[in-house]
């Protein structure tokens, strides 16, 4: 019996790390639906944007005080993170801080910690007022009622939870050793958690053992399960991240990709020696679809740019389009887009890994062409994107399935391309009259 | 148009066995719009001036097929590009500048895997190089008690990070410069981009440019200048929607410079 807990342990750590594998295999399979894309080009300047955007947050602080509050969680998360290791060796060996050895450099890590936690617990409680009762524009928008508003919130609560049994944890810890109970090494600073042990001060050594035995299963579990909430949640962007900025836009953000497909046919339709009713050779492949319709004509880092978002609407605020109350929200293409390929994923999962049609598609059934159609390409949201998500790419492959595929165009679109194909020019005007400006 | 313009067509520099220094590419609003048009002049008005040994194509240029490619005809776009690029190649043209930021981004970014490798200005950006090389001086009298504020158009700014060239070239009429809340990296659309300019908004409750207005009226401006044929066009729209045609004037950068020189 003397190890059933490290074996508990061990089980529940199997089982939360089995599982978020298992959905990391999956999200990984998803992305991979899309299609190739050569990122392969100048990878230092990759790895600088990085280092710069997502480790260095230095797109988060143009919003200084989300960026500020963003910047504690941040580090909150990263460096208590150091504190869950500890946890994990000590569930195992059945230790008790096991790293307090470390003397001195123990002191200062456990207090960094406290002190972050209660950042955190403050910067979590602010994040939550500015959602439910500042109400700040962003995060009222129509795309963002039901699951979406529940899931900023749950990631809050769970922050918050995590944090307060952290300290209590500390403030018993800090409390038996004050009491010299056996097995608890005085060890660590608590600059904060002191002030919770107070409450403390009447309990017997059995009771805080069993609160602080509590707050360090709870604690544990909860990170564990946290951990597989991402999966079903806007909040893998604490991993995604960091792909996602390597793997970003490097060009000027006005360039739009040239569609090799299209580049051949043209080639050949210009080509004086080519035959134009030859038929297609033996075996030719068909001619690849035009653009996008559906998330699997999208590429894999369209489809990552998706599981990336964290639904921060930063993008939608700076939208011309939404601000002027046109339907278009480029946070919502992002959402649709993951959202379709969840779909998509779980009718794989329930059909042996096979996705067969069912009859749905990103185009319509989730994004409408009203939104499509409201887009000036201004590149607002990808500026204002803290994580180098390109919504505007989406756009722009869904409207040339629908110019290209479907010559679904606005009337008025369709008359300015017939006026470039005749004469040149968006407008209807003789191209040989193009010089008369100078006389006039 | 009170000063006689020299404008020779590409042709005419094959006829004399000659190549120019730089082409103008005039694009199509350049070349058909009525606003647009006093733009082309006044920006030759600034490369006689300088003596710029420019060219033009003429009835051989076409449209670049920017607005094509992104209203999501990338045939349509490719075509044009492939025919423009036939025609520069042919000339052996190596430098080009316009006052279209559209046109800019296009000729710039798009065109060379197309086969269109060509050093690209805009005009904003060749005015001050100009200056820089003292081959254009300006008076510098007439804006000179005027408030400009400058709007940064999306595929000049935002999309190529060309901020500096036209407020530099402003600095050099001596006006008063002022900044809206939202200017370069942040700054608001006009709301003509991506094919917009050609077709009617979708149902909102304000139009792009009346906003985009109101951010640079919020700076008392006296003028408000631009370096896009498109924006030009829609922050006009948005002064008349603002009822402020009386007090406000917009203009391009290359016309505050050829009525300050």
């Amino acid at each position: 019996m003397e190890y059933l807990p490290n074996i508990l342990f061990g089980v529940a750590l199997v089982i939360g790390i089995g599982f978020f594998t298992r959905n990391v295999k999956k999200l990984s399979r998803n992305i991979k639906l899309g299609k190739e894309v050569d990122v392969s080009d100048n990878r230092p300047q990759r790895w600088k944007n990085m280092l710069r955007i997502a480790l260095g947050q230095t797109k988060m602080v143009v919003r200084p005080v989300a960026g500020f509050l963003h910047l504690i969680v941040y580090a909150g998360f990263l460096i208590i993170n150091i504190e869950v290791l500890e946890i994990i060796v000590d569930g195992i060996l059945g230790t008790h801080r096991v790293f307090a050895p470390l003397g001195v450099v123990y002191d200062v890590l456990i207090g960094s910690f406290e002190i972050l936690a209660i950042l955190v617990i403050v910067a979590v409680v602010v994040f939550w007022l500015r959602r439910n009762t500042i109400k700040l524009q962003r995060f009222i928008k129509p795309e963002m009622e039901g699951w979406p508003k529940k899931d900023g919130n749950m990631i809050l609560y769970i922050e918050m939870v995590l944090m307060c049994l952290f300290l209590t944890m500390n403030a018993a810890d800090f409390q038996l050793q004050q009491l010299d109970a056996p097995h608890y090494t005085k060890a660590g600073a608590f600059p904060v958690s002191q002030y919770i042990a107070g409450l403390f001060q009447d309990l017997s050594i059995s009771t805080l053992i069993l609160i602080e035995r509590s707050a360090w299963w709870i604690h544990i579990l909860g990170i564990l399960a946290f951990l597989n909430y991402l999966y079903y949640s806007k909040h893998l962007h604490i991993i995604l991240a960091f792909p996602n900025t390597f793997y970003g836009k490097l060009k000027p953000q006005g360039q739009f990709n040239n569609l090799e497909a299209v580049t051949n046919e043209v080639k050949l339709m210009m080509d004086p020696s080519a035959d134009p009713y030859a038929a297609p050779e033996e075996g030719a492949t068909e001619p690849e679809k035009f653009g996008a319709s559906d998330v699997m004509d999208l590429n894999w880092v369209q489809l990552m740019n998706a599981y990336t978002c964290t639904e921060c609407g930063r993008c939608t605020s700076e939208c011309p389009a939404n601000q002027t109350g046109k339907k278009l929200s480029p946070r919502k293409i992002m959402m649709d887009t993951r959202d379709r390929l969840v779909e998509v994923g779980k009718q794989m999962d329930a059909n042996n890994g096979e996705f067969t049609p069912d009859g749905k598609q990103l185009l319509d059934d989730y994004i409408s062409r009203e939104e499509l159609w409201a887009c000036t390409t201004c590149n607002a949201c990808v500026e204002a994107c803290p994580v180098s998500i390109d919504p505007l790419s989406i756009i722009l492959e869904m409207r040339r399935y629908l110019v290209m595929e479907q010559s679904a165009a606005p009337t008025e679109l369709n008359n300015m391309m017939s006026n470039i194909e005749n004469n040149g020019a968006p407008w209807p005007y003789n191209q040989m009259d193009r010089l008369n400006w100078v006389n006039e | 148009m009170s000063e006689a313009l020299t404008v020779k067509t590409m042709e005419e520099f094959l006829a004399e066995g000659k190549q120019p220094e730089i082409l103008f590419w005039v694009g199509s609003a350049g070349s058909y719009d009525d606003r647009a048009k006093k733009i082309s002049r006044a920006f030759v008005k600034i490369l006689n001036r300088a003596k710029v040994d420019f060219a033009v194509l003429g009835p051989e240029e076409s449209c670049t097929g920017d607005v094509a490619k992104r209203a999501g005809n990338e045939f349509l776009f490719q075509m044009q590009a492939m025919m423009n690029i036939e025609v520069l190649n042919g000339y052996e043209i190596k430098r080009i500048v316009t006052c279209d930021p559209h046109s800019f981004n296009t000729l710039k970014n798009e065109y060379p895997s197309l086969g269109g490798n060509y050093e690209v200005f805009h005009h904003t950006q060749y005015i001050k190089q100009l200056i820089d090389a003292g081959r254009l001086t300006l008076k510098g009298q007439v804006y000179k008690e005027k408030r400009i504020t400058f709007h940064d158009p999306c595929y000049l700014g935002r999309a190529n990070t060309i901020f500096d060239a036209p407020r530099a070239v402003l600095q050099k009429t001596n006006a008063e410069i002022v900044e809206m809340k939202r200017h370069k990296k942040t700054a608001l659309c006009c709301g003509a981009g991506g094919a917009q300019m050609f077709k009617e908004p979708e149902k909102g409750d304000m139009d792009i440019n009346v906003l985009r207005t109101k951010d640079a009226l919020e700076t008392n401006p006296n003028i408000i200048a631009t370096g896009c044929p498109y924006c030009n066009t829609m922050m006009t729209d948005g002064i008349k929607a603002h009822e402020k045609e009386d007090s406000v004037t917009v203009l391009d950068v290359a016309e505050l410079i050829a009525n300050s020189l």
